[in-house]
């Protein structure tokens, strides 16, 4: 839950830019968000402060119940490699590794059953998602489509309780997106996660039960036939 | 178990990452395995070269603790051999002393085809071989029953061997010995001998004094050799010298000294201003190896930046990237480490490289561990110290500038 949370950064002058204001969101298990925004309104900076990879400068993010200001940076991490699964808009796979070095790259840094047989654990979830013959391939010879479906393995691998989704489908085609954005969907309510979507795109925005829209750093909810219609007249934030 | 985790995680990510670039890791840490192969060559060469010197001391005169008793007289009056000897045997017998025996000098003259020639002859029994670390590089050494044979037995030099056309020892090859009266002389063994050594040979106490001349035996006092444990030893000097003195009485003077390399300040290793010339050496490559290491990891780190963020994303901590970024180039220093221990292994197990450094070692020694984990803590530190810097670094990226770097 994000509670009127601020985001100002100092700018090389030495000017302060506020670049979120006031945020508030509570995000609950197996909820679909979606987040529009034009480029420049602050939505990267509200998916790092979602997903525990930076702090506010003024207001209160409460994880699972527990304010973010009470979590050490290591238990922040922690909690952010347990609970919290990552997709970005360029993949971000690991070069070099296949993709099913990939998919177990979270799970080096879980403990227990999750560590010691991550290899099966990835190859059961990349079996799952029809990889099973990309098991072995490099990120460089696998599709755009192939590419997201092994980042969103590797996102769900731990079985979080939120995913962040950073323009999943902003490097593929529209049927690809169209595909991705079903699968992700399925997933998060199969497991029961939650789905936060940061998008431009309304089509994509569409797909969530809760919308919301930011602009010049400011957030607020916004109606599904508005972003539907938007959608419509292909006109993106 | 999240400490354990944490480790064998963070090895595994390291050893990932060697793997991925392992051209990169391969050329970075050939000097690192060059030094540390230098490094621990150098120490076990030097044990090696330390033995082969010690063993070139014992030979000379003896091993510790050899003790060397002499007595004369203080008068005018002849002091007979054969008295100093029943005196330094009771000694022998009462401190119950295992190897002990007479050693003196004589010299003979030998026929050889083509004329007669001195040869330096020692005089000895069979434990000096124990006691002085002889080696043979043919034949056998003298042993008790040799004093029964009627034509004594001699252990010749390499040189006197070949002067004599090399025979084969097992047809039992002889040489005249000239003197009062002519003997023939049975050759049993050969020891090896360096370039600038003349002719000589061993032969026993006992057939010298057969077919010495009167004349010569009557000067002949033997000095008395007697290889005790270093702890006793200045305790024995006291006690052989009473109690020879008590033998012989008061008008022979008794000499009783230690005189084996340890007590002159020998076992020295001669080589060792090379090692240490060749220690420095190892220690600016291995120095420049670290530089190299620490500036390609650093490249490496910089291009790494977006993935170090993208693990952070994942759960990374900070504490775990450094840890896995140190561990890469430790376990990659490590590995270099031990490709340097095995390839000085190699080297020292050389033949060829043994005999020019320790030529005629009897004992050859094992391959010294501290020299190997030497070579192995050196390898790690090189490794934490190349690592330490990238490690920094990669902390200190900001997760999310690293994601959209």
């Amino acid at each position: 839950m994000l509670d009127r949370v601020t985001r100002t950064v100092t700018l090389p002058d030495g000017r302060p830019l506020e670049i979120l204001r006031g945020i508030d969101l509570e995000v609950a298990v197996g909820d679909h968000v979606s987040i529009v925004g034009r480029s420049g309104s602050g939505k990267s900076t509200l998916l790092n402060l979602l997903g525990l990879l930076d702090t506010p400068t003024s207001g209160a993010i409460h994880f699972d119940g527990r304010p973010l200001a009470e979590l050490s940076g290591g238990a922040r991490d922690r909690a952010r490699g347990r609970d919290i699964g990552f997709i970005f808009q360029q993949f971000h796979l690991l070069a070099g590794r296949t993709a099913l070095e990939n998919v177990m790259t979270p799970l080096l840094y879980a403990t227990g059953s999750q560590f010691w047989r991550r290899e099966r654990i990835a190859t059961d979830l990349l079996a799952r998602m029809g990889l099973a013959d990309r098991m072995h391939s490099m990120p460089e010879q696998l599709s755009g489509g192939e590419q997201q479906r092994v980042a969103i393995a590797r996102a769900i691998v731990r079985q979080p309780r939120l995913i962040l989704a950073d323009e999943p489908t902003g490097a593929l085609d529209i049927e690809t997106g169209a595909n991705v954005m079903a699968l992700l969907d399925d997933i998060a309510e199969a497991s029961g996660a939650a789905l936060i979507t940061i998008t431009h795109d309304p089509g994509v925005a569409a797909l969530a039960r809760r919308h919301y829209r930011l602009d010049r750093g400011r957030l607020a909810p916004v109606d599904v036939n508005r972003v539907l219609d938007l959608a419509a007249r292909e006109v993106t934030f | 178990m999240r400490i354990i985790t944490g480790i064998v995680g963070a090895v595994d990510e390291a050893w990932s990452e060697l793997r991925i670039h392992r051209t990169r890791v391969l050329l970075s840490l050939v000097g690192v395995a060059v030094a540390v192969a230098a490094l621990t060559g150098v120490v076990a060469l030097g044990a090696m070269a330390q033995q082969a010197t010690t063993e070139s001391y014992e030979r000379q005169s003896g091993r510790p603790a050899t003790l060397y008793a002499s007595a004369y007289s203080m008068t005018t009056e002849t002091l007979a051999p054969a008295d100093v000897r029943a005196a330094f045997d009771q000694v022998v017998d009462r401190y119950q002393i295992t190897y002990a025996g007479a050693v003196g000098y004589a010299a003979s003259i030998v026929q050889f085809v083509g004329g007669a020639q001195y040869v330096s002859a020692m005089t000895v029994e069979p434990d000096y071989a124990t006691m002085h670390r002889v080696i043979l590089s043919e034949g056998r050494w003298f042993t008790e029953r040799d004093a029964e044979r009627l034509a004594p037995v001699i252990v010749v030099n390499q040189h006197f061997y070949e002067r004599i056309g090399s025979p084969n020892l097992a047809t039992h090859p002889t040489v005249s010995l000239l003197g009062d009266h002519e003997t023939v002389a049975v050759i049993i063994g050969v020891v090896p001998a360096s370039e600038y050594e003349d002719l000589s040979m061993f032969l026993l106490n006992s057939a010298y004094l057969r077919i010495a001349p009167p004349s010569e035996l009557e000067y002949a006092m033997p000095q008395f050799e007697m290889w005790v444990p270093t702890d006793l030893a200045d305790q024995l000097i006291e006690l052989v010298r009473r109690d020879m003195s008590g033998a012989l009485g008061p008008d022979v003077q008794v000499d009783v000294s230690r005189q084996d390399y340890e007590v002159w300040g020998g076992g020295l290793d001669p080589l060792e201003p090379i090692r240490m010339l060749v220690l420095g050496a190892a220690g600016i490559v291995l120095l420049l190896g670290a530089l190299g290491l620490v500036n390609i990891s650093l490249v490496t780190v910089r291009q790494r930046i977006r993935e170090i963020g993208v693990r952070r994303s994942f759960g990374a901590t900070a504490g775990r990237v450094f840890f896995s970024v140190m561990m890469e180039s430790v376990v990659g220093a490590v590995v270099a480490g031990v490709v340097g221990v095995f390839l000085a292994v190699l080297l020292v197990s050389n033949p060829l490289v043994q005999q020019s450094v320790a030529p005629g070692i009897l004992d050859m020694p094992a391959f010294p561990i501290d020299a190997a984990l030497l070579g192995l803590a050196a390898a790690t530190a090189v490794g934490a110290l190349a690592g330490l810097l990238p490690a920094l670094y990669a902390v200190r990226v900001k997760v999310i500038d690293a994601i959209r770097y």
